[in-house]
């Protein structure tokens, strides 16, 4: 399983009142199993037009996507998705917000308690059993991410999709959930494909940073390797000269290889 | 009704945490009182202002209602001195007369004011109950399916602002019946908002839920109940509370023309016996129903709002 997620020559072209215009061109790009790649560029590069195009919600108008073997053909559970805003229904408690995804995915094959049990393990392992009844008006804006990324592990998925999921949380709730994020993937070896804008979230986070050039017809530009031992420490990271080079190198094609004109 | 009075018995509860937090701005924005003069004499000075603050809540709030009725009663008590309609006294005798016996019976057409509430109240709600039935299914149609949207688009355009009565003659003709031809002219003038509102409701649904839809790939049935019907209901309440208001307007003019015992029969016939006391009460009557309908709708409305969320 060397080559879990694949992206061969994937492109897609929106038909828009100006004409057709060319998003992503040609992108080529393999994911190994528990391996956790980040799409870095600047905003309206595409990459979240990327990510959707794994996720199935949108579809390739040139080139083809795999995933464990099979050709996407549409959105599905193998594939859970972490949305920016978060997206839990707020008609339903946190519990029951992960439970609709389990039930989904679990149902006909578990006996219901193991159905509750899988729910419970999820929130547990986003440090949530407390929270579990509350709804999600009732929870901080970090709680509620940790609830949306418990509703995609539960699910077991072949590949997670994360999309900017830590963009709209301050700072501190950021980093924290980072370094909660980082011991989750360590502990259920998932595979995960992250979006991001974050120079230190994607270095810190990431095996692979996959860079975007600017859009239109954006492709990938440079795939930096980040060779830094696991499990990772913000602060013992914040001195190491191997995080602060690839810190260097992300940078160095983001504000000088592919300057972004002011608008 | 109720919510008013809840608002004016709050702030005397509420009164000491509001006395000693909402000051602190205040007194902080003017240059701190220095040290030395009189750390007491701060105080008097800042709660005198919280219960001049409070003085003028409690105006606002039942003085402002209060004196508005007492102004409207003594421009009526003022039109009624030029003698074409009774003033607040004669009504408030009439009024004593009618509500003392309401449940009586003198043949078909003279029953006490309940029963005339009741038959009232009762067209409506099955006109509306009707309405219900099909305009809300209607509703979720339209809005999820864009064809079905544009075929009944250029039909309630054209018959949502025909006036309600003008059904009535349609009505009577197709039914044969006075009675039905009223339930079926608030059936048909109260059915627009809940299609409107409910086909509203399930085209703004927010792309993130149905997204999440997509993801788990859930069954239609699972995306109608689980999200579809949550996200829609605070929307489609909105279309139940507008189609009671136009339900219970036509009512009275429905029932004028056919007759019967209810509300509308009622204001015709006491306008035939001259009895214009009478017309006021009734007018009272409708207008504190239709009050009492809106409201609790609210009230219902605001337990499903899932608006304050969105963070």
């Amino acid at each position: 399983m060397d080559r879990h997620v694949i992206v061969e020559q994937a492109g897609i072209t929106f038909d828009t009142n100006q004409g057709p215009f060319v998003a992503l061109r040609e992108v080529n790009l393999t994911v190994k199993k528990g391996e956790f790649v980040t799409l870095i560029g600047h905003s309206g590069c595409g990459k979240s037009t990327l990510l959707n195009l794994v996720a199935g919600l949108l579809h390739p108008t040139a080139g083809h996507i795999f995933v464990a073997g099979r050709e996407v053909a549409g959105p599905g559970p193998d594939r859970a998705v972490v949305f920016q805003n978060h997206s839990l229904l707020p008609w339903l408690t946190c519990f029951d917000n992960v439970h609709l995804a389990v039930e989904r995915v679990f149902r006909g094959v578990e006996p219901k308690a193991r159905l509750k049990a899988r729910t419970q393990a999820a929130l547990a392992l986003v440090h949530l059993e407390h929270a579990a009844h509350k709804y999600p008006n009732e929870v901080s804006g970090g709680m509620k991410q940790r609830v949306g990324i418990a509703r995609a592990l539960a699910m077991e998925p072949k590949v997670l999709l994360m999309d900017e999921p830590f963009g709209a949380l301050d700072a501190l709730t950021r980093a924290h959930l980072q370094d909660e994020l980082i011991k989750i993937v360590a502990a259920t070896g998932s595979t995960v494909v992250m979006v991001t804008h974050d120079v230190d979230e994607a270095v810190l986070l990431s095996d692979r940073v996959v860079m975007l050039t600017n859009g239109p017809a954006a492709t990938v530009g440079e795939v930096l390797e980040v060779d830094l031992p696991r499990p990772r420490d913000r602060l013992a990271l914040a001195n190491d000269p191997r995080y602060m080079a690839c810190r260097r190198a992300v940078l160095a094609f983001l504000y000088q290889k592919q300057m972004k004109q002011a608008a | 009704m109720n919510a008013a009075l809840s608002r004016t018995l709050r702030p005397a509860d509420a009164a000491p945490p509001r006395a000693v937090v909402r000051p602190l701005p205040y007194a902080a924005a003017k240059p701190p009182a220095p040290a030395a003069p009189a750390p007491t004499a701060a105080e008097p000075r800042v709660s005198a202002a919280a219960a001049r603050r409070r003085r003028a809540e409690v105006a606002l709030k039942i003085l402002a209602p209060l004196l508005g009725i007492v102004a409207f009663i003594g421009v009526w008590a003022l039109v009624a001195k030029g003698g074409s309609i009774p003033g607040p006294m004669t009504t408030f005798d009439a009024a004593k007369a009618v509500f003392a016996d309401p449940f009586y019976r003198n043949g078909p057409n003279d029953q006490g004011i309940g029963w005339k509430v009741a038959n009232s109240l009762g067209r409506v709600g099955i006109g509306f109950g009707l309405a219900a039935l099909v305009g809300i299914p209607l509703g979720f149609l339209i809005g999820r399916f864009r064809f079905l949207a544009g075929m009944s688009e250029p039909i309630i355009s054209l018959l949502r602002p025909v006036s309600p009565l003008a059904w009535l003659p349609i009505g009577l003709l197709v039914f044969k019946g006075a009675q039905p031809a009223a339930i079926w002219t608030i059936f048909i003038s109260s059915i627009w908002p809940m299609v409107i509102n409910t086909a509203v409701g399930v085209q703004r649904i927010p792309q993130d839920y149905m997204n999440v839809a997509r993801v788990l790939a859930l069954p239609e049935w699972k995306i109608f109940t689980k999200i579809l019907f949550p996200a829609v209901l605070p929307y489609m309440l909105t279309g139940v509370r507008l189609s009671i208001g136009v339900a219970w307007l036509v009512i009275v003019a429905a029932e004028m023309l056919t007759g019967g015992v209810g509300l509308g029969f009622w204001v015709w016939d006491e306008w035939n016996n001259l009895k214009v006391e009478n017309i006021l009460i009734a007018i009272g009557v409708i207008g504190l129903i239709g009050l009492a309908l809106e409201q609790s709708l609210l009230f219902l409305a605001g337990r499903f709002d899932y608006a304050k969320d969105r963070s």
